[in-house]
This record gives C-alpha cells, structure tokens and sequence, in this order.
C-alpha cells in the first residue's frame, strides 16, 4: 500500500522502468558502490498514522509548559506579546508557504511585494534607508552587521557593550573567530554602557562598536551621548534593538547609527521555544551594497507595469561564490511576512499604543515591586523590562513561582554566576493589573519568608 | 510606470486599524523621558482588517508554490510539505514556549529535540548531531568552524585551504570565506564526477578539508566517493558533506559509510519543511565522533529519563545562534519523519530517483543530456541544442510559466552550457510527470518553428519579464511617500 505522500503505485513504476530500460529499482542504484552501499532497513522509529501522530505529539507538547497555561514574566529577547489572529490565516494561505525564494520573478510577485514591504517598514521604524529581506535571527544579523563593518572599515577590532545579549555577544564571537576578527567587551554601569569605558576602548582600531537599545538589562542607552564619543573615527556604530520599543524610542537612524539590527520575533512570530523568528538588517544608503542576503528591489515589466525582483545579487553567494558579502542562502522569509502583517495591522498608532501599554505596565510593575520592598536595580528610563534583587535566589524564588501558575523572570544567574538573587522582569502588554499585583505579591510573600 | 496591484501602503487611510489592544488598566504614569521619545511617527500602513486579509490574499494570488503546481527547481527538493507537520507545530506545547523557561518545564521539547537527534543520526550514520544551524549555509559554516577548531586543537594551523569542485553550490566557497578559509576548486571531468587526478595535486598539508555533494549537482553519485574521502584523510583533511542531496540517497547510502566527517542536512528539503518563499529553513549538523567536543553549545543530554542542555563544553566552537535551532521547524522534520518511518524514506529515495530517470529518459530525444545516467534524484538537461536556433534556456524557463510549472533552476551548475537541472521529487504522480514532458516537448517544438513564443514567453503572467538591469542600476528598496 501506498504512503499518502507518494503517489507511485505498482503500476506506474512498472511502465516508468519499462520506458526507462532496466528491471528493477535497484538498477537505478547501481551506481552507487557495494562497499558503501547501506542494505539494511534504518532503525527508526515506527511509523505512525495521523492520529497516532497527534496524539504523540499532544504527549510531547503536554510535556511543556506553556504560556497560555502560565502567567509569564520572561522575556531577555523574546517575548509574548498581542498576535493578531490575521497573521497565522494568512501564513496559511500556501502560494507563501510552498514557495522558496522568488528566482522567478514573474510566478513571484506576491512573496517580492510583500518581502519589499517588509524592508519599507523596517526602514520606517528604524530610521534607516535600506533593509534586506531577513537573516536567521537578531543574534547572527549582529553578528553579520559586525562582520559588514570589519569588511568596509579593514579594521580587526569589534567593541561589544556588555549590556547586548550575552547570548547575542557569543554568536558575535564565533563569527569574529571565523573571520580572525577581535572583541573586546565595553563595560556597564549602573545598567547602561559605560560611557568612560568606552571612550577609553575607541581608537582608530576600532570597525564598529555594537550597542542594544533597549539594552538586556531593559534600560534606554543614551544612543546620541555614544555616538558623540565617535568624533571624527570612521568606526560604525550599530544599535541592536527590539523593534517594537521603536514604537516609542527615537529611531536610531535618526540618532547616529549606521547599522540597525535585531528581532522582529515582537511582531506576529510565537515564542517557539526561541526560534524560527526573524532577524533584520538595515544600513544607510552608503553601505547598500556590503548588506548581506537578499533584496528586493523595484522594476517595471517590459509593458511598463510595476514589478519587484531580487536585486544587487552580486553581492551574493551564488553568484559572487568565495568573494561574497556573505554565506547566507535561505533566510526567514515566512517570519519576515507574518511580521510584515502584524506591522500592517498595527500600523503607526498601533505600534505606538502597544510600545506605550509596555511602558506603562512595566513601570507600573517597577514601582510596586519598589512599594512591596524590593530593590529595583538602575534608575534609567526603561522599555518593558527590568531587574530587581531578591533576599533569596531566583531560582528559588522561580521554584515557588511555578508552583502557583507563574513564570517568573529570568534568573541573571544564567548569565552572569554572580547574580544569583536578580531576576530580569519583563512586562508586556499581556499583563493585566490584577496579574502584576498577584505577581508582585507572591514574590514578596516568598521573598519576606524565612 | 503603470502601478497595477497597489502596495499596502498605498492603500493606507489616516484612522483605519486593524488591531485590537488589551485595556491599559493601570494608572498612567509620565514613563519614558521626552528626550528618549519618538519625534515622528514611523510611516506603517493603516488599513482595516479586511483591507489587510483581501491584500495579503491578493498577494498570495500572485505566487507559485508546491500547493499551486509542479515545482522541479533543482537542488531544492520542493517536494509536498505535509498539512499535518503544520498542524502539530502549532500544539500550544511548541508553539508557545519561552526559550529561557526552565528545563523541567520543557522536558517534551527537549526529548522530541533529542530523538529527532536520534533519528538523523541512523539516517546520516553520523555519531551526534546538533539541530542549531538555521538553514544550509549556517550549517556549512558551523561545519567549517567544527573542522577548523578540530585542525587547531592539534596545534595545526597552516590548513588553510578548503577544497570544492566547480560544480558546487555557491554557498560552498561563500561558508569557506567567511570561516576563514581559502577555496581551492577541484575540476570535474567531462563524465561529470570530480577528476580524482586534479583532487590528489591539490590536496596537501594545507587542506582544512573537501567540501562535496553526493550525489552531486549534476544528479551523479561519486562512485570513486571512498578513494576521494581516502586521499584527503590521508593529507590529514576532513570530508565535509552538502545534505542539498540528500533526498537520492535515505535508506541507500550514508554520508558517515563514505567517510565523510561533517554533514549538514536540509530539512527543509528531503525532509518536507516548507521553504516559507524563502526561508525559515533548518539546517541541523552531524559529526563524528572526534569533532563531538567542538559542536556548538548547548549540547542536549539524556540522563535517565530526564533531558538536560550542557552548556560546559570547553573545546566548543561556542554558539551559533540565539537559542536552539529553529525549532518548529524541526517539529515538523520530527513529523515527517515518524510519519514514514524506515520503509516509508526508502520509498521517498526510490520514488524521487525514479522520477527523476524516467523524466531524463523521455526528454532526452528532445533536448541535450550531458551526462549518462542513471541519474539520482536530479539531472541537468543542457538547451545548447536550442541556443543554436536563438531561444536560451531562459526563455524555455519563462514558456515553462505559461503553462503553470515552476521551471528548474537554470545556469546551474555553471559547468553545463544552458544548463536546466530538474528534480522532480517522490511526492509528483506520473501523470504530472507526463503533463511536464508533453510542455517541454512542446517548447522544444515550438522553438524549432515558432521560436519568438518561446523568446517572448511568459505570455499569461500577472507581470510580463521584469528589467532586472534598471533594478540594480537604479536601486528603489523601499516605499517612499
């Protein structure tokens, strides 16, 4: 009997090797050598029917615990947030989904359309001139951003801010090792980028100093105060942000960088256990043609009608091979389009109201955790996140959590080995009042026991 | 320039929403400073949610993709990606889990993780496995990194040189560069299969390793495959292998029997991932055993029944993107894959290497075949035949869309004159093969007595053929007002 997914009955491959003239299947691997030959049967695992396979994956699933069963209060680059129930119905919609990349332009002009207005909304948000299509995530389009700046400045030295993403700053690392570049990591003080550090740390060495804004710790860097240590250095400043605070903060096109990068996991993509999302990558006008991965350009057809294809391709792999801006082929398409919608459905007021719920709801947190005796650490302005100290560990503090149908914040400790008793807090729209208050008081009841 | 589908943001009218916010029920407090806030509002589109679905919907009109039709792109597997691997990646389970959650608390992500693991380790016949890299190149590059950190642990830094035949995949020689490396090509003989001659005088001292594809992209297995790995083991480099392929070869032959090193498989090719126009793919590594020290952190471990992420790995190449891998995605691969089983991939390599043959054999009256056969999962047809009367191969792909197939990927490899490389999959019944042949029957006809269709193809497209030269001369990225 045949598996649904293929077609071929006995019948059909009988009159296929007919017309092609050999016997058997196996003459069609004939030339493939005895000596490597596998003629076994692969010992997998038995193959299920649908409903057998639901209800395997419904164990596994169960297994998990999930964010619509538990309050959560993590975020530390990926975060739950309002996701219009429009995005996933037209994710579904399958010309996207069972399509690959666009290298015909003429059966593709849905995905180029909707893959230019992407890069048009990431440019509007971030103040920059031009954005690619995507790269895998926040952390390899730093790393990439960092990668574009060593390459156009010829100089080996990355300055990171200990305040990026310590998971973020380690794939930085690994790709500074492959391209024999050198990091060097800028210190933090109370919270933010230490300004004095860094001024100390730049030179004419330096290609790039890399920045996250809002930072890890949640906390608003002074972006232009960065930029003014720059003076007359052609070194890049790349700012590494949550795209959505950006409903709110200043965008950093318009404040100093020259590289914009981050997640746009914030816009219609779940948390999925941290992946697929979505990286984005947008530069100024000037460094157009170092951007790595594909873009999507404006054109007309010979008739004259508007039309989109890939464009300045040789900036890429297949065709500049060894010589390219980079190795990426494949990209996050299909998050870059739920993005696109849910920035669609948001537009400009959308985008700022829910940036602004963030803010207040988190600062909202932030005083009742202060009230309730708790120290808050860093005074900054903030976007939804926050870090407060605890008398016990966090992790401790997450244990009993969990037990009452809460997750809790990040515990720094999985991080950083000295901050056993602070929990990274974010706070996004999701949260109610009545949440936040039972969430503040379950940590100081737990927090005050002895 | 005539403007015939709008863009969203030409639809956009001051007011219109299409969202719904919870309440802001907390008491509203001044926030964030003046001097940190936003002077202007970014110029997002506002529409109403029905504008929103007719546009996206309107757009997904203007593709093609497996669902609509035939899809033979070469080196792409575009095989039929099953409705049921969407359906459990959206369980509550997978879907809505934080990445920073603790471990206990994501124990059946974790095991599905591990034994998907398990699985490709018997398929590839590899010893571990890591699910991080993202997509093919991040698996190439993560699989050089492995390979050069193992050459340096030895105090061997004069490797150097990565070697690749020309028949490659360009992200080959791109993944070597940006690990580092030099890229040494490797030619290929006139059959087709990589000149073991040319190989053994470029190998050396200084070779990190052979990158290679098998079969290749010409659709051919490497029958000298242990001869090629023995030389360059022998020179003290490792054999990387290119999973692009591995659709033509599950059940049949392993990657880790050849004596490859380092493999990167594509699930969202051979196993049935959807390519999303683009992306999110997956592109998991596998190892043997003496580069398992440098795979990337975290390592997944299970310890009795309970499943743990091992960041304290010292020899580590350390982390290759945030988190673990695209996740769902490798939800749906673990789908696939427990839907078949092991009787069920052998029909999948059976199928798409019968598929494929059966096509070269009825098309080879029609256009050129450069290479005997058989073929594996693939083969590439050469258009030299109809250069000669004026029509390219171009335009044989661009007479393909008028009659509603995706063409094969065309003027690659770069070693075939025209090349057209065609890879039917296991999932297309004979009757679409057949309506395929009939079409190119037809376009090899036509460009025998009516050659200006082909040369003026497509005819029924939305767009006709698109000015690719003033798109890079003259860049337009992005909507302005």
């Amino acid at each position: 009997m045949n598996h649904r997914y293929i077609p071929l009955t006995d019948d059909d491959k009988k009159l296929m090797l007919e017309a092609i003239g050999v016997d058997t299947i196996n003459d069609l691997f004939k030339d493939i050598p005895d000596q490597v030959k596998f003629t076994n049967l692969l010992n997998l695992k038995e193959s299920l029917s649908e409903t057998e396979l639901i209800k395997e994956f419904k164990r596994l699933s169960n297994k998990n615990a999930n964010l619509q069963e538990y309050t959560s209060y993590l975020g530390a680059g990926v975060y739950e947030h309002y996701i219009p129930a429009v995005v996933d119905h037209m994710l579904l919609r399958s010309e996207f989904y069972t399509a690959y990349t666009p290298y015909q332009p003429e059966i593709s002009q849905g995905e180029l359309q909707a893959i230019f207005e992407f890069q048009s909304m990431i440019c509007e948000i971030t103040g920059m001139d031009v954005a690619n299509a995507s790269m895998y995530d926040g952390a390899t389009a730093l790393a990439e951003a960092a990668m574009l700046a060593h390459g156009h400045t010829k100089k080996k030295k990355i300055l990171i801010s200990e305040a990026v993403h310590p998971e973020y700053r380690d794939v930085v690392l690994s790709y500074a090792k492959g391209q024999n570049v050198d990091v060097e990591f800028v210190k933090v003080d109370n919270g933010i980028t230490c300004i004095d550090s860094l001024q100390e740390k730049l030179n004419e060495d330096i290609a790039a100093v890399c920045v996250q804004y809002p930072n890890f710790f949640g906390q608003v860097e002074d972006i232009e105060a960065i930029k003014d240590k720059f003076g007359d250095l052609s070194t890049l400043l790349i700012v590494s942000s949550n795209p959505l605070a950006l409903g709110v903060l200043e965008a950093p096109g318009y404040i100093g960088a020259d590289i914009v990068v981050g997640d746009t996991q914030p816009f219609g993509i779940p948390t999925a256990f941290g992946g697929p999302h979505c990286g984005y990558f947008a530069v100024k006008s000037k460094y157009m043609r170092k951007v790595p991965g594909r873009l999507v350009g404006e054109t007309v057809d010979e008739n004259g009608l508007r039309g989109y294809v890939l464009t300045l391709q040789a900036r890429e792999q297949h065709i500049r091979r060894d010589k390219a801006t980079s190795n990426i082929c494949s990209n996050q398409a299909l998050n870059a389009l739920a993005s696109a919608i849910c920035m669609s459905a948001l537009g400009p007021n959308g985008l700022q109201e829910i940036a602004e719920q963030n803010i207040q709801k988190a600062y909202y947190a932030r005083q009742q955790f202060e009230e309730a005796g708790f120290e808050v650490l860093y005074s900054n302005d903030m976007f939804n996140e926050f870090v407060v100290k605890l008398d016990k560990s966090a992790k401790e503090v997450n244990k009993h959590l969990f037990n009452k149908g809460i997750i809790g914040g990040l515990e720094l400790s999985r991080y950083f080995t000295n901050k056993t008793n602070e929990m990274l807090i974010c706070i996004t729209e999701l949260r109610t009042k009545s949440e936040i208050d039972t969430f503040v008081k379950e940590m100081r009841d737990y927090n005050e026991q002895k | 320039m005539s403007k015939n589908n709008p863009l969203i943001f030409e639809l956009s009218k001051e007011g219109r929403v299409a969202y719904s916010l919870p309440k802001n029920d907390v008491d509203t407090v001044p926030g964030l400073s003046t001097k940190f806030r936003r002077k202007s509002k970014p110029n997002l589109p506002q529409v109403s949610e029905l504008d929103l679905v007719r546009h996206y919907t309107g757009l997904s009109k203007r593709n093609h993709g497996v669902d609509s039709g035939f899809y033979p792109l070469g080196s792409c597997t575009m095989k039929y990606n099953p409705k049921i691997n969407e359906l459990v990646s959206r369980f509550e389970g997978f879907a809505n889990i934080h990445p920073l959650q603790e471990e206990d608390t994501v124990q059946g992500a974790l095991e599905l993780m591990y034994d998907l693991q398990q699985e490709l380790k018997e398929i590839t016949g590899m010893d571990e496995i890591t699910l991080q890299p993202c997509a093919g190149a991040h698996g190439e590059w993560t699989g050089l990194m492995l390979i050069r950190s193992y050459h340096e642990s030895r105090g061997d830094f004069k490797r150097t040189k990565v070697l690749a035949p020309d028949s490659a995949h360009g992200t080959n020689p791109a993944s070597a560069t940006v690990a580092g490396f030099d890229t040494i090509t490797v030619k290929s003989l006139e059959d087709g299969h990589v000149d073991l001659e040319h190989l053994r005088s470029v190998v050396g001292d200084d070779t990190a390793a052979l990158m290679l594809t098998n079969p290749n992209t010409l659709g051919l297995f490497e029958k000298d495959i242990l001869e090629m790995t023995r030389i360059v083991h022998e020179a003290g480099g490792k054999v990387y292998y290119d999973g692009a392929n591995l659709n033509a070869i599950l059940s049949k032959a392993r990657p880790g029997d050849m004596g490859f090193d380092v493999v990167h498989l594509n699930l969202h090719k051979t196993f049935s991932t959807p390519h999303g126009g683009g992306g999110p793919g997956s592109g998991p590594v596998g190892v043997k055993s003496d580069l398992i020290p440098f795979l990337p952190v975290p390592i997944i471990e299970k310890h009795d029944d309970k499943f743990t992420l091992n960041y304290n790995v010292p020899k580590s190449i350390g982390r290759v993107k945030a988190f673990y891998g695209n996740f769902s995605i490798n939800v749906r691969a673990y789908a696939y894959i427990r839907s078949l089983g092991a009787e069920g991939l052998k029909e999948v390599t059976e199928g798409a290497v019968l598929n494929a043959n059966y096509m070269m054999e009825k098309l080879a009256a029609y256009y050129d075949v450069p290479f005997e056969g058989p073929c594996k999962h693939e083969f590439v047809l050469s258009g030299r035949k109809q250069k000669k009367l004026g029509v390219r191969t171009l335009d044989i792909a661009k007479r393909l869309l008028d009659f509603g197939y995706h063409p094969p990927t065309i003027y690659f490899p770069l070693i075939v004159e025209e090349c057209m490389m065609i890879e039917p999959t296991e999932t297309e019944s004979k009757e679409t093969l057949d309506g395929f042949i009939d079409v190119m029957i037809q376009i090899a006809k036509e460009v025998e007595d009516t050659p200006e269709i082909v040369q003026n193809a497509p005819h029924t497209t939305v767009v006709k053929r698109l000015d690719e030269t003033r798109a890079a001369r003259t860049p337009v990225l992005r909507y302005t007002k």
